[in-house]
């Protein structure tokens, strides 16, 4: 190699040296500025996104008075299978996404009548088990079944410790259009989603007020001035099957 | 057969194939036209209620499916309801005036082009194929702080010896 061409190698290399370099550094402004700007946007996105569909700042909750739940009375029961367009005369095999417990504690005799269904896990087993991910929680803490991806495996069914969830057997008909059912798939309460994405609150809470009873109270835990936070504060609740420490949306009042 | 015989023969070939090209020229219109459905080849495809769809009928026609996947996720996952490409929002203007739904009948707007595509149509294994028909039960909000029901002050009067002990 000539000293000349040996020279403009070098000028060369050290050319793209610099221009390397420069790149490195415009890149490296590029994704750290914008690294944090994204991450702003991110996080201030988060309401605007929450107008329209499930807000990540709220959890949905819902606090069962068992103290007012009338023995006898399955008002939320006959709702939840209207809104939802389940059996309305269920048989052994219809889903079931709510149903209400008798207990009795035998020494006192002190009878209690509660609702039970899906109690809305922070940390859900249905979710952990589920092979394919079609058993989900959304942003607001609602644990759904996205029918398109469930298999109906029914390892979710068997997770759950309070029974919460349904399989579907047969060829259903005459769906509603917000609550899309099929045979094959696993199905549970949704705390009535279309509703609540609406604004509203489930079937079930709106039929007992309806009914007088006013022993479910819906809302949202992550906001200190709703009716549910204010009461979840002030009373003794607890959830059920508090030992397994699932964090539930679900909590009852004056069990125990 | 001599060369007179077989020039008059082509004549006459040549004039019944005319006659023969003359007569599909004005037929095959009207084949296309009345007589494929009448044959019933092509999808019946009824009227839309609504202004225009929420894209150009060629794009729809390809990609409406895409369209519906997309928005299926959105709304299963993120809540996201009554959107631009809603399930619901294409049976409000296409369900059939006659039988009220998208896939009951042969001449429904889905089934009719699904089984003239010969593509089997999932969708209304799981859900409704007509509008809906009236909510049942008032939405009713959740409850606010600000209108605190009568527990609240109950509940306030009963935690009052916990909180002047505090």
């Amino acid at each position: 190699m000539t000293p000349d061409r040996d020279t403009g190698a070098r000028q060369a290399l050290s050319g793209r040296r610099a221009f390397l370099g420069l790149a490195a550094t415009a890149v490296g402004g590029v994704l750290i500025a914008p690294g944090i700007h994204l991450m702003e946007i991110a996080q201030a996105a988060v309401p605007g996104a929450s107008a329209a569909g499930a807000n990540p700042r709220v959890h949905w909750g819902l606090l069962i008075d068992t103290t007012k739940c009338a023995t006898g009375c399955d008002d939320c029961v006959s709702a939840c299978n209207t809104e939802n367009g389940l059996d309305p005369r269920p048989s052994p095999t219809s889903a079931q996404w709510i149903r209400k417990v008798e207990i009795k504690e035998i020494k006192t005799g002190r009878a209690q009548s509660l609702p039970v269904m899906c109690q809305h896990c922070a940390e859900p087993p249905c979710v952990d088990v589920c092979p394919t991910g079609a058993s989900f929680k959304r942003a607001d803490g609602i644990v759904l079944v996205d029918r398109h991806t469930c298999i109906g495996c029914r390892y979710c069914v068997m997770a759950c410790p309070y029974k919460a969830r349904s399989f579907v057997h047969e060829p259903l008909t005459g769906q509603k259009p917000d609550v899309p059912r099929g045979k094959g798939c696993v199905e549970g309460c949704t705390l009535c989603v279309h509703r609540v994405d609406k604004g509203g609150s489930p079937a079930c809470v709106a039929a007992c007020a309806k009914a007088g009873h006013h022993a479910m109270l819906f809302g949202d835990l992550n906001d200190p001035a709703s009716a549910i936070s204010i009461r979840v504060r002030e009373l003794a609740t607890s959830p059920l099957r508090a030992d397994l420490k699932l964090g539930t949306g679900v909590r009852y009042q004056g069990l125990g | 057969m001599n060369t007179a015989q077989r020039r008059a023969l082509a004549r006459r070939a040549a004039a019944v194939l005319a006659l023969a090209c003359a007569a599909l020229s004005i037929h095959v219109p009207a084949l296309a036209g009345d007589g494929a459905t009448s044959r019933g080849l092509e999808p019946a495809i009824e009227p839309a209620r609504g202004e225009k769809c929420v894209a150009d009928p060629a794009f729809m026609r390809r990609n409406h499916m895409e369209l519906l996947k997309h928005q299926r996720n959105e709304t299963v996952h993120q809540g996201v309801r009554d959107a631009r490409a809603s399930l619901k929002g294409c049976i409000a203007c296409h369900a059939s005036a006659a039988t009220g739904s998208v896939a009951v009948a042969k001449t429904d707007f889905c089934v009719s082009c699904h089984s003239y595509a010969a593509v089997t149509v999932d969708c209304f294994e799981c859900h409704a194929s007509k509008p809906q028909a009236s909510a049942s039960l008032p939405l009713s909000p959740p409850q606010t702080g600000t209108a605190a029901p009568r527990w609240v002050a109950q509940s306030r009067q009963g935690s009052a010896q916990p909180a002047s002990v505090r």
